[in-house]
């Protein structure tokens, strides 16, 4: 129990918006904690509350029971105190200074020139930052950080100012750094595809709140509440009821304009009204309007629209209620969708996840 | 040309820079980062010799050094001299009249520099006066440059304050300015053109200087 890094702490921003952040990582089963949530939810500030950066207003923040913060008995400790690395957006690399430098900075000679090795860095060791690509200026903040030994490691977007075919590139790169490492890491990002790639945990940010923590996979695949879901990016959080139960599955009725329709889905002990999150990509859209398969749910509809997303095309379908589909850009030219034609939209019970309605009094 | 007078002008003037170096850094270090609100009283207080005729510096400095004043007093005490009219009294009084030479290009050097190398670097366990040595001194050297360059040219061709401090004693107080004057006094025109175009000379030369500086037409350190 005492690997852990539990952070209780709210600071009142400008206008009015308040980050009161509730989290509490466990570094053992977490080498790379993914902070997850929409621009302007407050990640950057519960980073930088962590780092030492931003004093908060009130509450406590405890690494490996060491109080870092602690507002009711005035503890602060100042950032060179805390040993946690912090790698900014746009690395922060020192100008005036070479590569070697930059990596010596807060290390010995001896410990940079392993790192230097390591990342793969030792022939641009007499250039100057500026003088290197972004990519590079990454692996340089990172051995930076990792040479002064750090006890934990923060990094705000880490990815944003790579361009886009680099990013994705570098995203397994960093996770394979970062594990190397073996300094515990937090890793601020608003992309899922970032979050799933590069985090073994996860804690979801909406409104200055931390409203889910969890493995990964798990809060993918079980959000907590339909902001949350709507933050990992499950296009499909439609308003439902259940309406029964039926040989181990629980038969929900969505609730849409003309009657809506019912959808089966694994029985979670939810009661009342709920929300049904279904990912795009769970939705698969056929014309064999006829076929026995083992999915359950087989939703007549009529296409909307086909936007087509580079590899992938979202097609919107009315099934009485919306529901989006993601399909590859292959699929949805074989299939030849157009607007109005009437399709089937395929979805596996299992694809189906209940996120208890509890704050929002009527239906969506 | 009166070089007796341009050798006490320019011992002054390096004096003057060298000890507003030292003040000034730390207090424009204060300027640039500290929070505090009252803040724009001390930024006022140090740009107030900018607007200030010379002579109400030089008469409140004049009241303040004279024997009976404590500062006067206590001066004597300590050294058994006196600070108006000699070397030392020109001194102090230079040091306050160029403060804002200093410290408001310096501070603004200081505030110029990226905040983030700042938090990386007390993040990297390294301590504000280190990280003040480390990174934001070698970042602001154009503008301490400049600073120190206007202090220096600002203190030689200053007369209005050495004329009230100082006076205008051969070899101690008198410097380049007073002895134009006294040379223009005398009808000496030869020697008081000769003195003007030196000095023209070494202003241009100096603004010249600071510009290039202040413009990086060349790097402080070298480009890769």
């Amino acid at each position: 129990m005492a690997d852990q890094l539990i952070c209780q702490c709210r600071k009142r921003l400008s206008k009015g918006f308040e980050v009161e952040a509730d989290l509490r990582i466990p570094l053992r089963q977490a080498p790379v904690t993914v902070l997850f949530g929409p621009s302007g939810s407050g990640k950057t500030t519960l980073l930088r509350m962590l780092a030492g950066l931003e004093r908060p207003d009130a509450g406590s923040i405890v690494f490996r029971e060491r109080p870092w913060f602690d507002g009711a008995r005035k503890i602060h400790l100042p950032p060179r105190q805390r040993r946690a690395g912090f790698l900014f957006q746009d690395y922060a690399l020192f100008p005036h200074l070479t590569v070697a430098e930059n990596v010596a900075y807060a290390a010995s000679r001896e410990t940079a020139r392993k790192l230097l090795d390591t990342f793969g860095l030792a022939e641009l060791a007499a250039s100057k930052p500026r003088a290197i690509s972004g990519g590079q200026q990454q692996r340089v903040a990172l051995a930076r950080a990792l040479a002064a030994q750090p006890a934990l490691l923060l990094l705000d977007e880490p990815l944003s100012a790579l361009d886009a075919s680099t990013r994705s590139r570098t995203r397994y790169e960093l996770r394979r750094m970062l594990l190397a490492g073996g300094v515990p890491s937090i890793v601020v990002t608003h992309d899922r595809m970032e979050a799933v790639a590069l985090g073994d945990w996860m804690a979801v940010m909406v409104d200055g709140r931390i409203r889910q923590t969890g493995p990964v996979q798990e809060v993918f695949r079980r959000p907590a509440d339909p902001q949350v879901a709507e933050s990992v990016g499950v296009e499909n959080v439609l308003a439902a009821e259940i309406a029964g139960r039926e040989s181990g599955l629980l038969v929900l009725q969505v609730n849409g304009q003309v009657g809506g329709a019912r959808i089966q889905c694994v029985d979670s002990g939810e009661t009342g009204p709920v929300f049904a999150c279904i990912r795009a990509e769970d939705v698969t859209i056929t014309r064999q309007m006829d076929q026995v398969s083992s999915a359950r749910n087989r939703l007549a509809g009529r296409v909307r629209a086909v936007i087509p997303e580079g590899a992938v095309a979202r097609v919107e379908l009315d099934c009485g209620f919306p529901l989006v589909a993601l399909v590859t850009a292959q699929s949805a030219a074989e299939l030849a969708l157009r607007e109005g034609e009437n399709v089937s939209a395929v979805v596996k019970a299992t694809s189906v996840h209940l996120a208890a309605h509890t704050w929002i009094g009527g239906a969506a | 040309m009166d070089w007796q007078a341009i050798w006490l002008s320019v011992r002054l003037a390096a004096s003057t820079t060298a000890i507003l170096l030292v003040l000034g850094l730390p207090i424009a270090y204060w300027l640039a980062f500290s929070p505090r609100r009252w803040k724009f009283l001390v930024e006022a207080l140090v740009a107030l010799p900018l607007v200030l005729p010379p002579t109400v510096l030089g008469f409140y400095l004049l009241l303040a050094m004279g024997p009976r004043s404590p500062l006067g007093a206590l001066y004597a005490k300590l050294t058994g001299g006196m600070l108006p009219f000699s070397f030392q009294g020109l001194l102090l009084a230079s040091v306050l009249y160029s403060f804002p030479f200093t410290v408001q290009p310096v501070a603004a050097a200081f505030a110029g520099v990226d905040r983030k190398l700042l938090e990386a670097s007390w993040c990297l366990g390294v301590s504000r006066a280190a990280t003040f040595r480390r990174v934001i001194v070698p970042l602001s050297l154009p503008g301490i440059a400049t600073g120190a360059i206007l202090s220096f040219a600002h203190t030689l061709g200053e007369f209005g304050v050495v004329l009230m401090v100082g006076g205008n004693i051969a070899g101690v107080t008198r410097t380049v300015s007073i002895s134009i004057y006294d040379s223009v006094q005398a009808l000496n025109y030869a020697a008081a053109s000769a003195t003007s175009l030196f000095l023209l000379c070494v202003s241009f030369t100096v603004l010249a200087l600071t510009y290039a500086l202040q413009r990086r037409i060349w790097a402080v350190w070298p480009i890769n």
